[in-house]
């Protein structure tokens, strides 16, 4: 690469930094990401020792755990929250390992997609029980 | 990757992380990369969940071809998997959160921790199949 300059900038240092710098998005998608991690570790202490508990259990008795108000806020915020950090997760991740603009893109649109499309499945098989 | 100085002139820049760069097998990038590495399992391992949701809502049906194979030898291997891959992700996760509160830099304590992951990962794995024994039996 050349070092000779090809554009004269017209920000300065600081206002580039100001200006959400090169990721486009400044630190946004770093601190949801980490308000989601916040939520999650009380949720996954909960939803692991719960889900341990339904093992060899009946349809009857899963339905009526799933089914009770509390469980089933407890799910959806579970679900929403999961399905978040796994797409934003899984962007990073593969923001990190592609070099193609166009990979890259339809990459991380195809997990956006598959994230909310199992999530909402997810939430609906809930409410369904649920309500 | 190309990219540019503040300045204006191009850079060729290395994408992260640098692969051929450092030994892996140590603790601290050993941790960092099972933290991915267990976020993209547990990606796939919601798939999981969503299909035992979705069956519950389906029917007894559904639920008892769920239930087969979440009993089976590959399904009990499966969800022992997920469930120490869920308890490493979410050690690793607090140990993240305490970096980001700026906390646990120093080597000692990065050592400490990494440490205090892997033991908590095994014990808090072991305890959670001790309760599905219990409430299986």
């Amino acid at each position: 690469m050349s070092d000779t300059p090809t554009r004269i900038p017209l920000q300065s240092p600081l206002g580039r930094v100001r200006g959400l710098g090169s990721a486009k998005q400044g630190s946004h998608h770093w601190w949801i990401q980490r308000v989601n991690s916040v939520a999650m570790v009380p949720l996954m202490l909960w939803f692991i020792i719960s889900v341990a508990t339904m093992g060899g259990k009946e349809h009857a008795e899963v339905v009526a755990w799933i089914g009770h108000p509390l469980n089933a806020t407890l799910l959806l915020l579970s679900i929403g929250l999961a399905f978040q950090h796994a797409a934003s997760g899984m962007q990073v991740v593969i923001e990190d390992y592609t070099r193609s603009e166009m990979v890259r893109m339809a990459m991380i649109l195809a997990v956006k997609a598959a994230c909310a499309l199992f999530g909402v499945l997810a939430a609906v098989a809930v409410l369904k029980i649920a309500i | 990757m190309v990219g540019r100085r503040t300045d204006g002139t191009r850079v060729r820049r290395p994408l992260s992380p640098h692969l051929q760069v450092y030994d892996m097998m140590q603790i601290t990038s050993g941790l960092s990369i099972a933290n991915r590495a267990t976020g993209i399992a547990w990606t796939v391992g919601l798939l999981f969940l969503v299909w035992w949701l979705v069956a519950a809502a389906a029917g007894p049906r559904a639920f008892a071809t769920a239930q087969w194979f979440f009993s089976s030898f590959l399904g009990i291997l499966m969800l022992f998997g997920m469930t120490a891959v869920a308890w490493f992700h979410t050690l690793g996760g607090i140990r993240h959160l305490m970096w980001d509160a700026g906390y646990g830099y120093d080597l000692p304590t990065t050592y400490r921790t990494g440490r205090a992951v892997l033991i908590g990962t095994a014990v808090l794995t072991v305890l959670t199949w001790l309760i599905v024994i219990i409430a299986w039996g």
